[in-house]
């Protein structure tokens, strides 16, 4: 995202469980790429929705109408709502080299045993948040969709606070839409911050 | 006006700026939000006047539609899959009574086995119906053919089946041009009903007609909807003048001229078609393809005017016709007739399998090569489909196939993700 010249077409991949808002953080990124001027194309893996069940997401963000209708199967972005997944599902499956990683986690990535698979990877992609913590705070209901939204824009620029923002408005309302807008705040900040530690170390 | 939003509320959206006078409608994945959309637009008033009318299966949504319809009343409903099945026999009825009601369909395959998944067998099941038959390839294209099927549907006095992926565009988020109410009645004018039940000038709508004259009447539908092939082009034009962009149409080709290798498809497998047709013109191949956004009535000129100067004909669909190969590939074989053009049917994507750009890559460049067979399954996994007729073969009691190849797959119930996540190179 660095190069705005250059840019192709980004595919965001949101792993996740029935219940986490996974579907409506894959249509609220569409929407603030949208507010950004862009063509995004948000859609689930429609698989039958169960609390708990293990559900995908996708998101689409490029400058040109988006034709192509396929899973995203190499995401240059991978949003996980739900750590404990990844002993369930290979959610890393086909993830491009150096791809944006963020998890929502309270640990790092070597506490989640991921020490080896990050090794070479680009330390700026790379980014743990406690987004259920987070929304819990401000939302006062356990849904990390939001704050990893906001998370996800400090983490890989790709998309504006500003056009979070606008889709947090867009999708909810009067308190909700409050709490969720100081939870993306908080995350925002909380990465941004992170990431300038990282490229201080 | 520009918007991000679901495919689902784009459609009802644009439903309610038609008028619509009745809606009726039992809900069904993956419809469900249309239907829910426009309750909550006329629940709260700002769609009015417009009566939303719960009924109790799809039989009774189309029964009750047949009956707002003949009453005089703009009338909307909306299924897919099983519900279009049951609701068949009025399906029938509402087309033979000449009564101009507009249904989206929300392509889902046909059980059993059960699946919830986009394909197009539902819709094509109906292709004998005596309704017409659109398929929208993008958000924007459903939205639009909505509007342009209530003008058509009243004018023949025919219904008409906007036909639209389930999931992969009922679900989607994308970008869509939402027109104003102002654009919409300066397209669409105010329902004349040809034939209307009405108290002070009695008719009777239905009569028992016997071999005398079945057939006569009969004729006139089919060539009510021929009709369909003269005004839909004007209509398309007439759609570009009022809201700006080219929607709707007969067929559309792409990369066509000079292509030995056309690909016929409709619906949303269309654009991820031509994002591989470009990789591969890029290359040097010789491959263009052709939309085919009406279905029924057949444009049979059309199709033979864009397939004539192809060597080859590769008709991929989301359909399966059990005992012959393709729907849409036979009918595409009538319009070629007499011509030296060879025809391969793929069946692909059926049941919500992902139709990906590397295999149709695969297939493509097999197909330039005429190493592919007549009838094509993309992506069949032959190991377990001999694994269950060797079963069949040396085991009397060999069970349920279904449940059978389940196991052997060792598939997670919804785990099209997980697999898709597995599959990923």
């Amino acid at each position: 995202m660095e190069d705005k010249e250059e840019f192709g077409m980004f595919q965001v991949r949101i792993h996740g469980r029935g219940g986490q808002g996974v579907v409506t953080a894959a249509e609220m990124l569409s929407i603030a790429a949208f507010e950004e001027g862009r063509h995004a194309q948000a859609f689930p893996s429609f698989g039958s929705e169960r609390t708990g069940a293990p559900v995908v997401a996708f998101c689409r963000i490029a400058d040109r109408e988006i034709r192509l209708r396929e899973p995203i199967m190499e995401p240059d972005a991978l949003i996980i709502q739900d750590p404990t997944l990844l002993h369930q599902v290979d959610v890393f499956a086909g993830t491009k080299r150096d791809a944006y990683l963020l998890i929502n986690t309270t640990k790092s990535f070597e506490q989640l045993g991921l020490a080896d698979f990050v090794r070479n990877h680009s330390a700026a992609h790379l980014c743990t948040l406690p987004a259920t913590e987070i929304a819990l705070k401000h939302v006062g209901r356990p849904v990390p969709n939001v704050p990893l939204l906001g998370g996800f824009a400090a983490l890989s620029g790709l998309i504006r606070l500003e056009s979070v923002v606008m889709a947090i408005n867009d999708k909810f309302a009067g308190k909700v839409a409050a709490g969720n807008i100081a939870a993306a705040t908080e995350a925002f900040d909380l990465v941004r911050t992170k990431m300038e530690e990282t490229a201080n170390a | 006006m520009l918007k991000q939003m679901e495919g689902s509320r784009a459609v009802a959206e644009a439903v309610a700026l038609c008028r619509p006078e009745v809606i009726c409608a039992y809900p069904i994945s993956p419809q469900t939000h249309i239907v829910e959309a426009l309750g909550e637009l006329v629940k709260d008033g700002s769609l009015a006047p417009c009566e939303f009318i719960n009924v109790e299966s799809e039989f009774a949504a189309m029964s009750v539609a047949i009956g707002s319809s003949a009453a005089g009343a703009r009338t909307y409903t909306a299924t897919a899959s099983q519900g279009l099945l049951f609701m068949a026999e009025a399906v029938y009825n509402a087309s033979g009574l000449g009564l101009p009601i507009v249904m989206t369909v929300a392509n889902r395959a046909i059980g059993a086995p059960i699946n919830i998944w986009n394909d197009h067998t539902d819709a094509l099941s109906q292709r004998d119906s005596g309704w017409l038959q659109m398929f929208a390839e993008t958000n924007q294209e459903a939205l639009d053919l909505h509007i342009q099927a209530f003008r058509l549907a009243e004018e023949l006095s025919l219904p008409i089946m906007v036909c639209m992926d389930g999931f992969i565009l009922t679900h989607a988020y994308e970008r869509v041009d939402m027109p104003t109410q102002e654009q919409v009645d300066a397209y669409l004018p105010r329902y004349e009903p040809r034939q209307v039940l009405d108290p002070t000038e009695p008719v009777s709508i239905g009569a028992m007609v016997g071999p005398e004259a079945f057939m006569e009447v009969r004729y006139l539908a089919h060539a009510k909807q021929m009709e369909a092939l003269k005004l839909i082009p004007g209509y398309a034009a007439e759609f570009r003048e009022v809201f700006g962009r080219e929607s709707g149409g007969l067929v559309h080709t792409y990369k066509a001229d000079d292509a030995e290798t056309m690909i016929v498809a409709m619906g949303s497998v269309l654009g991820t078609i031509k994002d591989v047709i470009d990789e591969m013109r890029d290359a040097g191949h010789k491959v263009g393809v052709l939309g085919i956004t009406l279905f029924r009535p057949f444009p049979i000129a059309q199709v033979r005017a864009a397939l004539q100067g192809a060597q080859r004909v590769v008709v991929l669909e989301k359909s399966l016709a059990v005992g012959l190969g393709g729907i849409l590939a036979t009918n595409v074989r009538m319009a070629l007739s007499a011509l030296p053009i060879d025809v391969y049917t793929v069946v692909a994507g059926i049941g919500g399998r992902p139709i990906t750009k590397r295999s149709l890559h695969a297939l493509f460049r097999k197909a330039e090569k005429d190493d592919i067979d007549p009838v094509t399954f993309l992506d069949l996994n032959r190991e377990v489909v001999d694994k269950q007729m060797a079963r069949e073969r040396n085991t009397r009691r060999s069970g349920p196939a279904a449940e059978a190849i389940l196991r052997d797959i060792g598939a997670q119930f919804g785990g099209i993700a997980a697999k898709v996540a597995q599959e990923a190179p």
